[in-house]
């Protein structure tokens, strides 16, 4: 095995939380991203749908934790991880969503990322560096609503 | 939708329905609106080929949002998706079938859940499972 490219400021990031993200989950967010994968229930279009089956409102399709607010000048959170590695190209190795509770069209929540593990490998592509991490994801109300685990490769 | 799957009648080694998608890539511009990827080689092929790919390529996230959909298609409407992944192993193209599977591996009660884990994954026109990965749902139990 090469030298590690993980440096001590790196590890010194394993477990530690970023800086808080805010969505919106909206109605026409929902409907979009319903829209872009092609679902056909009602729920995820149409409040009353959502309400005749007991949601508070348009529901937020699987995978979809709302849309990020941006601000003008604030740089996104793969920029600062491509900043951190010594790899120039980064790929998406995957990404599991866990459910707590509904998400529905109205909902403001609060995320936090931080990086649960390092993993470096000699892949076919040469080698690489697999950062794991967890977003928490929290209702206005403090509820925690669902979890997003995800791994990116750089290499 | 089909009519109501209860807990009762899901026995493990079964498969749900599949679910049959065919990205144009006006769909995928769609999701990289819908999402926030904008990542060009999803988009721009002369971007793609640039990367060192043959052309542009479907996103993975929404490969999982397949996912997503084929999961919540099976319980809908009682049931719910509890979890659900994969990982994003093969690469999958624009106007190439990808057909969504899954297969029971194991029911059990947690509580007053009754749940059921499943393995899930896409599959490419050559039968290559382009992205594995893994479900648990609730559904409704009878009487």
């Amino acid at each position: 095995m090469a030298e590690s490219v993980v440096s001590d400021d790196m590890r010194a990031h394993i477990g530690v939380e970023g800086s808080e993200s805010i969505s919106e989950v909206t109605s026409t967010g929902c409907r979009l991203f319903a829209h872009a994968v092609g679902h056909t229930d009602p729920i995820f279009y149409d409040r009353e749908a959502a309400r005749s089956r007991g949601f508070r409102d348009v529901v937020a399709p699987p995978g979809f934790l709302g849309s990020a607010v941006f601000r003008p000048g604030e740089r996104i959170d793969t920029d600062r991880l491509m900043a951190r590695s010594p790899y120039r190209r980064i790929l998406n190795g995957g990404t599991t969503f866990e459910y707590f509770e509904p998400i529905c069209a109205g909902d403001v929540v609060r995320s936090r990322s931080k990086v649960t593990e390092y993993q470096e490998r000699q892949g076919s592509i040469g080698p690489m560096l697999i950062t794991f991490r967890e977003t928490s994801y929290v209702r206005e109300d403090g509820t925690l609503v669902a979890k997003m685990y995800g791994n990116l490769i750089n290499y | 939708m089909a009519e109501q799957v209860y807990w009762d009648d899901v026995n493990v080694g079964d498969e749900i329905p599949t679910l049959q998608k065919n990205c144009s890539t006006q769909q995928l511009v769609v999701w990289a609106g819908a999402s926030g990827d904008f990542y060009q080689i999803h988009y721009d092929q002369a971007f793609a080929k640039e990367t060192g790919l043959d052309t542009i390529i479907v996103h993975g996230a929404l490969k999982n949002a397949f996912l997503g959909q084929l999961l919540h298609d099976w319980v809908a409407p009682r049931g719910a998706v509890r979890k659900f992944g994969c990982t994003y192993r093969g690469m999958d193209y624009p106007n190439q079938d990808i057909v969504c599977k899954g297969v029971v591996m194991k029911k059990y009660i947690d509580g007053s859940n009754h749940l059921v884990d499943l393995e899930i994954w896409t599959e490419n026109p050559s039968g290559q499972k382009t992205s594995p990965g893994t479900g648990t749902v609730t559904l409704p139990a009878r009487g």
